[in-house]
C-alpha cells in the first residue's frame, strides 16, 4: 500500500487546484477520483463565470475567497496558458425598489474590496449594452468579472500538478477511511492507501466522505441549475455578463456566454434529493427562457442547440473549508458552490496555511514548473501562424468536427493529454459541442479514440463505463 | 374484399383499393399508371421487395460493401436474405454493378454490388 | 492566393451535378472541393433504393447514384478533385479558404457554387428535456454508423419523427436484427414518403404513434427509458395518455436544415447569385425531398455560373 503525505479525495476543480497549489511542496500527493475522468462531477456542468465578488456578505467566506479568487485566476491562467476573458458584469436593477437593493450589493461588494465597481445609468447601457431590455433602469457594473472553461481549467491544474508529481487515480471510488495511526486508510473500489493527511473535496459526496471519517456536522443538499446554450453566431448577443437582482437562494436567471463564446442563459434553482438527476425539464426551459428575455428580449429559443443541468453541492449559506480538530489530519472542504470555480485557487492557498497550522511540515521544491505549455486551436490563432503549424504537422489540417473546426490533431493530443471518452475530447477540444451535436464526427472521434487508447470501437464509452456509444461491432474478418 | 394500399413504385404514392376474391386481384382502382395496378396485383397476391443490406468486406478500401438484390425478391425471403449477406464476406475489388452471386439464395436474382470497393493500399 | 474559372465546394450529388454542368456549358477550369475521402457524399450511406426515378428513369439506390456522376467527373480531366478538404472560410468577393491534411489554401475563382448539403435537426433543437446518456443518435448517424462503419448504435430503439430517414433506419435496424419498440410523430400524418412508411414501417409490423410526442428520455448512463402522450392540436400534452417506453436507444427524424454557415460567414444572399458570383444549390438551398431534383437543381446553377463567368470573361 502507497503512503501519502496527502490524499485529496476529489478531482474537481477544488481538489485539482488544491493539488496543484501542494505540489510546489515536498509532498507525496494523490488526487482519487470516483468517475472515469476528471472534472466529470460537480464542475463539468460549471457555467464558467470568474465572479467579482459582487454578491456576498462582507464576513463571508464565499465573499472574501471569491475577491481573493479572481484575483489569482489571472495570474494562474497565464502560467496554465488557458484562455481567461475579463468580460465585466451588470447586475441589472428594472424599478426603484430594484435600485435601492442595487445599492445594498454595492455597498457590500465595497466592503469586500470589489475592483471597478460602479452604477451605470440607463445612457450608458443603451450605449454599451444595446439589447438589453428598454425596461432596465441601471446597473452595478463590476468590471473585473470574466469567462474561462471550467472543465479545461481541471484538465490544466491537473496536467501541471502532475508535471509536478501529483498521482492521479481515476475510477476510485472511496469506500471508507479508517484510522491508522499515524495514518488514514482509505479503502477505494480499486486500490486501498494510506495518507497522513485527508482532504475532502467530493463535491456532491462530501458529507458521505465526512461521515466515513467520523466527521457528521454537515448535509449536502443538491440544488438543480438547469443551462440552456445557443449557437455560437449569437456570441454577440451582449457584450457583459448581465444579472438580474439575486434572490436569497440563487443568483438568478442569467445572460452569459462561454469562454467559447456560446451565449448561455440560466441556472434554474431548484432544491432536489437525488444527487445524480442531472435531467432537465419542460419547466425549467419555460423559467430559463422568461427569466432571460426580461433581460435580453431578443432572445429566441430557436437559437438552443444544447443544453444539460447541474447540481450544486450547497450545505448552508457558506462554505465549509476547516480542519476538522475532532479527526486530526483531516479537512473537510464542502459545500463548495457559486462561486467555487472562482475561489478555487485560493480555497487552494488557505489549505496550505490550515495544512501548515495543523503540523504538516511543508518545504517548498528546488524546481517547481509553474507554466504548462498552450496547445493551439487553429482558428483562434492568426492564419501564418496556421499554416506552419499544418506545415509542420498535417494532421492540423485534418479537421474532424466540422462546427467547431476540431482538427485531427487536437484530438489525438487530447487523448494523449488524458481524454479516454467521447465527453473527455469535447470538453477538451469541442468536438461535438457545435450545432449538429456530434452527428457528423461521431464515428471519426470513435475510430481517433479506439486507435489511440488502444480499445475496440464498441468499447468507446460516452463518459465510461456503461455509457459504451454503440452494442456492437460486426466481427471483421 | 376490398383492400386499400400505398403503391410504393414510385415517390407519388397513389392509393390503390384493391378488390381481392379468393386470393387473387379482380380490380384495381387508384392507380394512375399501369405499375400501379401492376404493383396492386403483386402486392395482394405474392408481395415482394428489392433487398438491399451490407456485406463486410476483407482488405478493401471499405469496411462494408453497399449490395442489393437486381429484381425482388419475395418479401418473405428478406429475414433469410439479411442473414446471409451478414455471413458473406467479400474479398476481391469490385465495381458497382458488378455481380457478387449468380442466383442468390435460389430466388433467381442476382446480388450486386451498389459501389465500387478497391484494394487497400497503404498502410 | 490561386485564380480559378469555378470553385464547386461539396462533392455530394449537388456538386457533383454541378460541375459537370459547367463542363458542359464551357468551363474547363473547375475544382472540387470534398471534405470526406470520397465523393458522394450523404448518398454513399443510403444504400437503400429509392433514387433517380425521375432522372434516371430507373430505381437505384444511393451509392449508384452517384457512382455514375463519380464515373463521368473521373472521364473529365479538366475537373480537378480535391478530397480531404475542408471550407473553413469565405467572403463576399469568394475568396475561400480551405484546408487538407499538410495544407491550407486560398482560392479567388471567378464563381463559386456552394453545394454543402443540409444536417439534421436535433433533439436539443425542439428541446426534448431529460438526461444526456450515450444512446441518443440523430437518424442520419445510426445510418452511417451501421452502413459505413458496422456498428449497431442499439438494441431497442424508439424514433422520434417519422421522417423519412427514420423510417429507412426502422428497417436497417430490424434488418441487423434489433427492434424498433415505436415511431412517434408529433403530427398527424407521416413527413417521409408514404412508400417508405409501407415498406419500412408497416412490412415489419412497428407501431407508429401519430399525434403523440416524446416527453422525457431518461437514462444515467445510456438511455433506459422514453415517456410518450398524446397531444391535442396545440401539441400539449393530453391528461392520462402518458405512457413509458423502455428502449436503450432514441433516434431522432425530425428534419432536415441546409447548410449554410460559409455564406452567412460571407454575407452573402442564399440563391442563384448573378450579383455575388456566389451560386447556392442543392440542400444547402433547399432541402428537397428527391435526389434527383437537387441533382436538376445542381445542374442550373452550373450553367448559370459558367455563363456568369463567360459574361465577366468577355
Amino acid at each position: 500500500m502507497t503512503r501519502y503525505d496527502v490524499a485529496i479525495i476529489g478531482g474537481g476543480v477544488v481538489g485539482t487546484a488544491i493539488g496543484r497549489e501542494l505540489s510546489r511542496y515536498k509532498l507525496r500527493i494523490a488526487i482519487l477520483e470516483k468517475e472515469v475522468e476528471l472534472a466529470f462531477g460537480v464542475s463539468k456542468s460549471n457555467s464558467g463565470i470568474i465572479h467579482p465578488g459582487t454578491q456576498h456578505s462582507p464576513g463571508s467566506l464565499k465573499g472574501r475567497l471569491c475577491v481573493e479568487g479572481n484575483l489569482l485566476t489571472r495570474k494562474l491562467a497565464r502560467e496554465l496558458s488557458i484562455d481567461f476573458k475579463e468580460v465585466g458584469e451588470l447586475i441589472v436593477a428594472f424599478n426603484e425598489d430594484e435600485y435601492k437593493r442595487l445599492l445594498k450589493l454595492e455597498k457590500d461588494a465595497r466592503a469586500l474590496v470589489v475592483p471597478g465597481l460602479r452604477i451605470v445609468d440607463r445612457a450608458w447601457l443603451k450605449k454599451n449594452e444595446p439589447n438589453l431590455s428598454n425596461e432596465a433602469m441601471a446597473a452595478l457594473y463590476a468590471p473585473t468579472a470574466g469567462i474561462i472553461s471550467p472543465y479545461r481549467w481541471v484538465y490544466d491544474f491537473a496536467e501541471n500538478a502532475v508535471r509536478n508529481g501529483v498521482e492521479i487515480h481515476a475510477e476510485t471510488k472511496v469506500e471508507n477511511i479508517l484510522f491508522k495511526k499515524p495514518d488514514f486508510e482509505i479503502i477505494s473500489s480499486r486500490d486501498n492507501f494510506l495518507a497522513r493527511y485527508v482532504i475532502n473535496a467530493a463535491g456532491l459526496y462530501a458529507d458521505e466522505i465526512s461521515a466515513m471519517a467520523g466527521v457528521n456536522n454537515f448535509k449536502i443538499r443538491p440544488r438543480k441549475g438547469e443551462e440552456f446554450l445557443l449557437d455560437k453566431k449569437k456570441e454577440d448577443l451582449t457584450r457583459h455578463l448581465l444579472f438580474p437582482l439575486p434572490s436569497k437562494t440563487s443568483k438568478g436567471i442569467l445572460v452569459t456566454r462561454t469562454s467559447d463564446g456560446n451565449p448561455m442563459i440560466g441556472p434554474t434553482a431548484e432544491e432536489i434529493e437525488d444527487k445524480e438527476d442531472l435531467s432537465t425539464t419542460e419547466d425549467g426551459l419555460k423559467k430559463v427562457l422568461e427569466g432571460a428575455k426580461r433581460l435580453v428580449p431578443s432572445i429566441n429559443a430557436n437559437d438552443i442547440i444544447a443544453y444539460f443541468a447541474g447540481l450544486r453541492p450547497t450545505a448552508g449559506d457558506d462554505f465549509i473549508i476547516r480542519h476538522e480538530d475532532k479527526v486530526p489530519g483531516f479537512l473537510n472542504v464542502a459545500g463548495i458552490q457559486s462561486p467555487g470555480l472562482t475561489a478555487a485557487p485560493a480555497i487552494a492557498l488557505m489549505i496550505v496555511e490550515i495544512l501548515k497550522n495543523n503540523g504538516l511540515e511543508m518545504k517548498k521544491k528546488l524546481v517547481f514548473h509553474k507554466h504548462r505549455k498552450k496547445e493551439f486551436h487553429l482558428f483562434a490563432i492568426v492564419p501564418e501562424k496556421a499554416k506552419g503549424l499544418i506545415q509542420k504537422d498535417a494532421s492540423y489540417g485534418d479537421i474532424v468536427c466540422r462546427c467547431e473546426m476540431v482538427s485531427a490533431k487536437e484530438v489525438r493530443e487530447a487523448i494523449a493529454r488524458g481524454a479516454k471518452t467521447m465527453d473527455g475530447i469535447k470538453f477538451r477540444t469541442r468536438a461535438q459541442a457545435g450545432r449538429c451535436h456530434g452527428s457528423f464526427c461521431t464515428p471519426r472521434l470513435m475510430k481517433l479514440l479506439s486507435e489511440e487508447a488502444r480499445m475496440p470501437l464498441a468499447g468507446v464509452t460516452k463518459r465510461g463505463p456503461g455509457s459504451e456509444i454503440v452494442k456492437k461491432e460486426r466481427a471483421r474478418g | 374484399m376490398i383492400k386499400k394500399m400505398t403503391c410504393i413504385e414510385c415517390p407519388k404514392g397513389c392509393t390503390l383499393s384493391v378488390d381481392i376474391e379468393n386470393c387473387k386481384v379482380a380490380k384495381v382502382d387508384g392507380a394512375k399508371c399501369p405499375k400501379g395496378t401492376a404493383y396492386a396485383v403483386s402486392e395482394a397476391e405474392s408481395p415482394v421487395r428489392i433487398f438491399t443490406a451490407t456485406v463486410m468486406a476483407d482488405g478493401l478500401n471499405l469496411k462494408l460493401v453497399p449490395v442489393r438484390t437486381d429484381k425482388p425478391i419475395p418479401k418473405r425471403d428478406i429475414f433469410k436474405a439479411a442473414e446471409e449477406t451478414g455471413r458473406m464476406r467479400i474479398k476481391a475489388p469490385l465495381e458497382a454493378g458488378d455481380t457478387i452471386i449468380e442466383n442468390f439464395l435460389g430466388l433467381g436474382v442476382k446480388l450486386v454490388a451498389t459501389r465500387e470497393a478497391t484494394r487497400l493500399t497503404g498502410r | 492566393m490561386v485564380k480559378r474559372d469555378l470553385v464547386v465546394v461539396g462533392g455530394g450529388p449537388a456538386g457533383m451535378a454541378a460541375v459537370i454542368a459547367a463542363h458542359e456549358n464551357g468551363i474547363r477550369d473547375i475544382l472540387l472541393i470534398e471534405r470526406d475521402q470520397y465523393l458522394g457524399g450523404l448518398l454513399n450511406q443510403c444504400i437503400h433504393t429509392g433514387f433517380g426515378l425521375d432522372y434516371f428513369g430507373e430505381l437505384l439506390t444511393g451509392p449508384e447514384y452517384a457512382d455514375r456522376f463519380i464515373k463521368k467527373i473521373r472521364a473529365i480531366p479538366d475537373i480537378e478533385v480535391s478530397t480531404r478538404s475542408f471550407a473553413v472560410r469565405l467572403t463576399g468577393d469568394r475568396t475561400l479558404t480551405y484546408l487538407k491534411p499538410g495544407g491550407i489554401f486560398t482560392v479567388r475563382p471567378k464563381a463559386l457554387i456552394m453545394a454543402t448539403g443540409c444536417r439534421e435537426r436535433t433533439r436539443e433543437m425542439i428541446h426534448i428535456p431529460g438526461t444526456r446518456p450515450a444512446g441518443i443518435f440523430s437518424a442520419g448517424l445510426a445510418q452511417r454508423l451501421i452502413n459505413i462503419e458496422g456498428l449497431l448504435p442499439g438494441k431497442e430503439a424508439v424514433i422520434i419523427g417519422s421522417g423519412d430517414i427514420g423510417l429507412i433506419m426502422a428497417r436497417r435496424f430490424i434488418l441487423e436484427g434489433a427492434k424498433v419498440k415505436a415511431i412517434v410523430e408529433i403530427q398527424a400524418k407521416t413527413r417521409g414518403l408514404t412508400r417508405n412508411v409501407v415498406q419500412c414501417v408497416e412490412d415489419f409490423g412497428i407501431p407508429i404513434y401519430f399525434n403523440h410526442k416524446v416527453l422525457k428520455i431518461y437514462g444515467k448512463n445510456r438511455v433506459e427509458k422514453v415517456t410518450v402522450a398524446e397531444v391535442d392540436e396545440g401539441m400539449n400534452e393530453i391528461a392520462g395518455t402518458r405512457t413509458t417506453i423502455e428502449c436503450d436507444t432514441v433516434l431522432v427524424s425530425v428534419g432536415l436544415i441546409p447548410e449554410n454557415e460559409l455564406i452567412e460567414m460571407a454575407g452573402v444572399p442564399i440563391d442563384k447569385g448573378m450579383d455575388s458570383g456566389i451560386f447556392v444549390c442543392g440542400n444547402s438551398f433547399k432541402v428537397y425531398d428527391y435526389v434527383d431534383s437537387v441533382t436538376s437543381d445542381s445542374e442550373k446553377a452550373g450553367k448559370l455560373a459558367a455563363e456568369y463567368i463567360k459574361s465577366a470573361v468577355s
